[in-house]
């Protein structure tokens, strides 16, 4: 039986990889990669909180469902906003796309 | 008390893997590979819920992220970024406080976790099956449930929108 504070530390650790990722990927395709390891820990926290702390409730993994929807969801927004960006400025790399900077 | 033991040991490798790969997948040059990098360590969460008694989301996460979202990230990939040009720079200039960010964040998370103890303990009673999830799906939750459909088909559409040509 392995115990609550392993899968949590599992996910801490996931999470804080997936913060590296963010500050330091160059390219906004990898940025959402890391986004998506982010989502993964925080999920692997919904699952073993519920699964020690209310056995009898499937609240936990239901919530899970809907965040896999939310983040497909996200994902596919932000991929089409990344192909119609490199369609116009012909770079993804979020540092050389700054016309919205002053 | 053996089986105990095995199912354990299972466990940490597989975190262990899960955590080189996220690894990886951060750190590596070739944004094709850190994708693959990334399908491994979405199957090692699929098999962490399958360690937590959620079946269900073992198979969601496999079909839905490995099977549809990492499947459109490559296409994604192979569209946009240059892949195989070598003299790219793929990180930006804040690895040292990046690194420094995340580990610290890290550090503190296991500090405080590592002591926290689930006084609920064990379950052992009655299984939670994929019948009782359809039935509080179609329930007790029916209103997100068809607002994650809309949210879905708001999506399907501003993405056909977004990337269509002009």
């Amino acid at each position: 039986m392995i115990p609550l504070s392993h899968y949590l530390i599992l996910s801490a650790i996931l999470f804080s990889i997936g913060l590296y990722g963010v500050f330091t990927r160059r390219s906004a395709i990898g940025i959402l990669l890391s986004l998506e390891i982010m989502l993964n820990a925080v999920n692997i926290n919904f699952v073993a909180f519920a699964k020690f702390m209310a056995p009898h409730s499937l609240a936990g993994q239901i919530f899970v469902i809907f965040t896999i929807g939310v983040a497909a969801a996200s994902t596919v927004v932000g991929l089409a906003i990344i192909v119609a960006i490199y369609h116009n400025y012909k770079t993804i790399f979020v540092d050389e796309i700054d016309v919205m900077k002053w | 008390m053996w089986s105990n033991l095995l199912s354990a040991s299972i466990f940490y490798l597989i975190a262990i893997a899960s955590i080189i790969f996220a690894i990886l997948s951060v750190t590596l040059k070739n944004m094709f590979h850190s994708a693959l990098a990334l399908i491994v360590m979405l199957l090692g969460v699929a098999a962490v819920y399958i360690y937590l008694d959620a079946e269900f989301l073992a198979l969601v996460q496999i079909l839905i992220y490995v099977g549809a979202i990492m499947t459109l990230v490559i296409f994604a990939i192979m569209l946009t970024a240059e892949i195989y040009n070598k003299n790219i720079k793929r990180q930006n200039q804040q690895k040292l406080i990046s690194l420094i960010i995340a580990s610290s964040m890290a550090g503190f998370l296991i500090f405080v976790l590592s002591r926290f103890k689930a006084q609920g303990g064990v379950s052992f009673f009655e299984p939670l099956t994929l019948a009782m999830i359809g039935k509080e799906l179609l329930t007790k939750y029916v209103l997100p449930f068809e607002l994650i459909s809309i949210i879905l088909l708001a999506a399907l559409v501003g993405s056909a929108a977004i990337s269509k040509k002009e």
